[in-house]
């Protein structure tokens, strides 16, 4: 069991810089996330594109704001869970009881959530009785690529995960790559390597094609594909791969008794506390009259919870405001030298 | 103002005069039209405000902009006449316009 005054849900932008608040005040926090990296949105969904509108950062990438708020949070060592999706959150006397997907526990006083819009999934295909053979022959993932030696295995994507694991797995297997258009979104010279595949015969290229069904018993056996045209084609497969991207889903957050209003949580502008005790959201998912989805708003509403945090996680202590220009215990906190 | 037709998946019609110089996508949010997420807020970058557009209309719209086919790959069911509700810009031209949205987002 992992004790900390503050458990933060959400490695991205208000996350990380809620956790720099609350070292800064002298609380102790940890960090879960799903996603096996930090920076939540700004490094999933748009870490190349220009960000200008964070006070006095005139213009940034998604990936330069994260790490420049890594860089900030650098003094104070904070624990980061990732690859962890939190499942669980219970009331246990004074304290929350959190529990993630792979059975790692919190217990704290405070959880703040800066979920975003949820945890990232992965978009999974839409055609019947695919779950049941997902996990086992049909992944949005690879794990250990040497399960696929010698099979046949078919790829379904156009991004760089998709023509990545088509060139490398054609090497020791059978590999059919499917796409729903003939234009692929990778890099340019892997889309190449995929085409020259492709004529050498190593790769099977399907393109202007989706899944349409998907057949067998207890081992998958074949799917078809049917283009747009309503060409179809049986195709004999071991292994089934989708890459379509990550997609936010709520997930188990609507589970902890918050009150949820089209997938954002109430909170008050005072703590940004829910309607648990204790809990609070921060960022995109948080919601209150006049909320502006904004990553400088996040920064506000992080600031506030933090503050709203050393009541519950030091009861018998006052918190005092102070400024870091000034105060020797915050420059001893950030490591740096009071004048 | 535009008048813009959204058929949810249970076949129900919706029209609401849109704003003209909004987005398909933020006159089905601000007029609470279910099935359109939106997730990243149209930034083209999510692949939630995804819509058929009926065919009458698809090829009157304004071409589709680099990144947008892109993000389609990652959307429900894509088809032919898929599009990003994000990124078709309300105007007069498009009154009457019909688009329809999918069972769901992802």
């Amino acid at each position: 069991m992992n004790k900390t005054d503050a458990l933060i849900i959400g490695a991205g932008p208000t996350g990380l810089f809620t956790a720099h608040q609350l070292k800064l005040i002298g609380l102790d926090c940890e960090i879960v996330d799903n996603l096996d990296k930090i920076g939540g949105q700004c490094i999933e969904l748009y870490p190349d594109k220009p960000i200008y509108d964070i006070p006095a950062v005139p213009e940034c990438t998604g990936e330069e704001l994260t790490n420049n708020l890594v860089n900030q949070i650098k003094p104070f060592n904070i624990k980061f869970h990732l690859s962890e999706r939190v499942d669980e959150v219970k009331k246990d006397g004074d304290n929350w009881i959190v529990k993630t997907n792979n059975g790692k526990t919190f217990s704290t006083p405070n959880v703040i959530i800066a979920g975003g819009v949820g945890s990232f999934e992965p978009r999974k295909f839409s055609v019947k009785d695919c779950e049941k053979f997902e996990n086992k022959s049909l992944l949005y993932s690879i794990k250990d690529k040497s399960i696929f030696k010698d099979k046949s295995v078919s790829i379904f994507g156009g991004g760089d995960s998709a023509l990545d694991w088509a060139v490398e797995l054609s090497k020791n297997s059978k590999v059919n790559l499917i796409h729903r258009r003939d234009d692929f979104r990778g890099a340019k010279a892997t889309i190449d390597k995929v085409h020259e595949l492709s004529k050498s015969g190593k790769i099977d290229l399907y393109t202007k094609f989706q899944m349409s069904s998907i057949k067998g018993k207890d081992d998958l056996e074949s799917i078809e594909i049917k283009s747009d045209d309503e060409q179809v084609k049986t195709l004999k497969t071991n292994y089934v791969l989708g890459f379509f991207g990550l997609i936010m889903q709520l997930g188990p957050i609507a589970n902890w008794g918050l009150n949820i209003d089209k997938k954002t949580i109430e909170v008050d502008t005072e703590r940004f506390e829910t309607n648990q005790k204790g809990i609070y959201a921060v960022g995109d998912i948080c919601n209150y009259p006049g909320k502006l989805k904004l990553i400088l708003s996040g920064f506000h509403e992080g600031a506030l919870a933090a503050r709203a945090c050393f009541k519950l996680a030091r009861p018998n202590e006052k918190y005092r405001f102070e400024f870091t220009t000034s105060s020797k215990a915050i420059k001893d906190r950030l490591g740096v030298k009071s004048d | 103002m535009a008048k813009i037709i959204y058929i949810t998946d249970d076949n129900q019609n919706h029209t609401v005069e849109v704003q003209t110089g909004l987005s398909v996508m933020e006159g089905a949010v601000q007029n609470d039209i279910p099935g359109i997420d939106a997730d990243c807020g149209g930034g083209m970058a999510c692949a939630t405000c995804h819509v058929y557009v009926n065919d009458d209309w698809f090829d009157k719209l304004p071409l589709k902009e680099d990144g947008e086919e892109d993000m389609l790959d990652m959307a429900f069911e894509p088809k032919r006449n898929s599009r990003l509700s994000c990124q078709i810009i309300v105007s007069d031209e498009l009154d009457g316009l019909i688009v329809n949205i999918p069972s769901k987002q992802g």
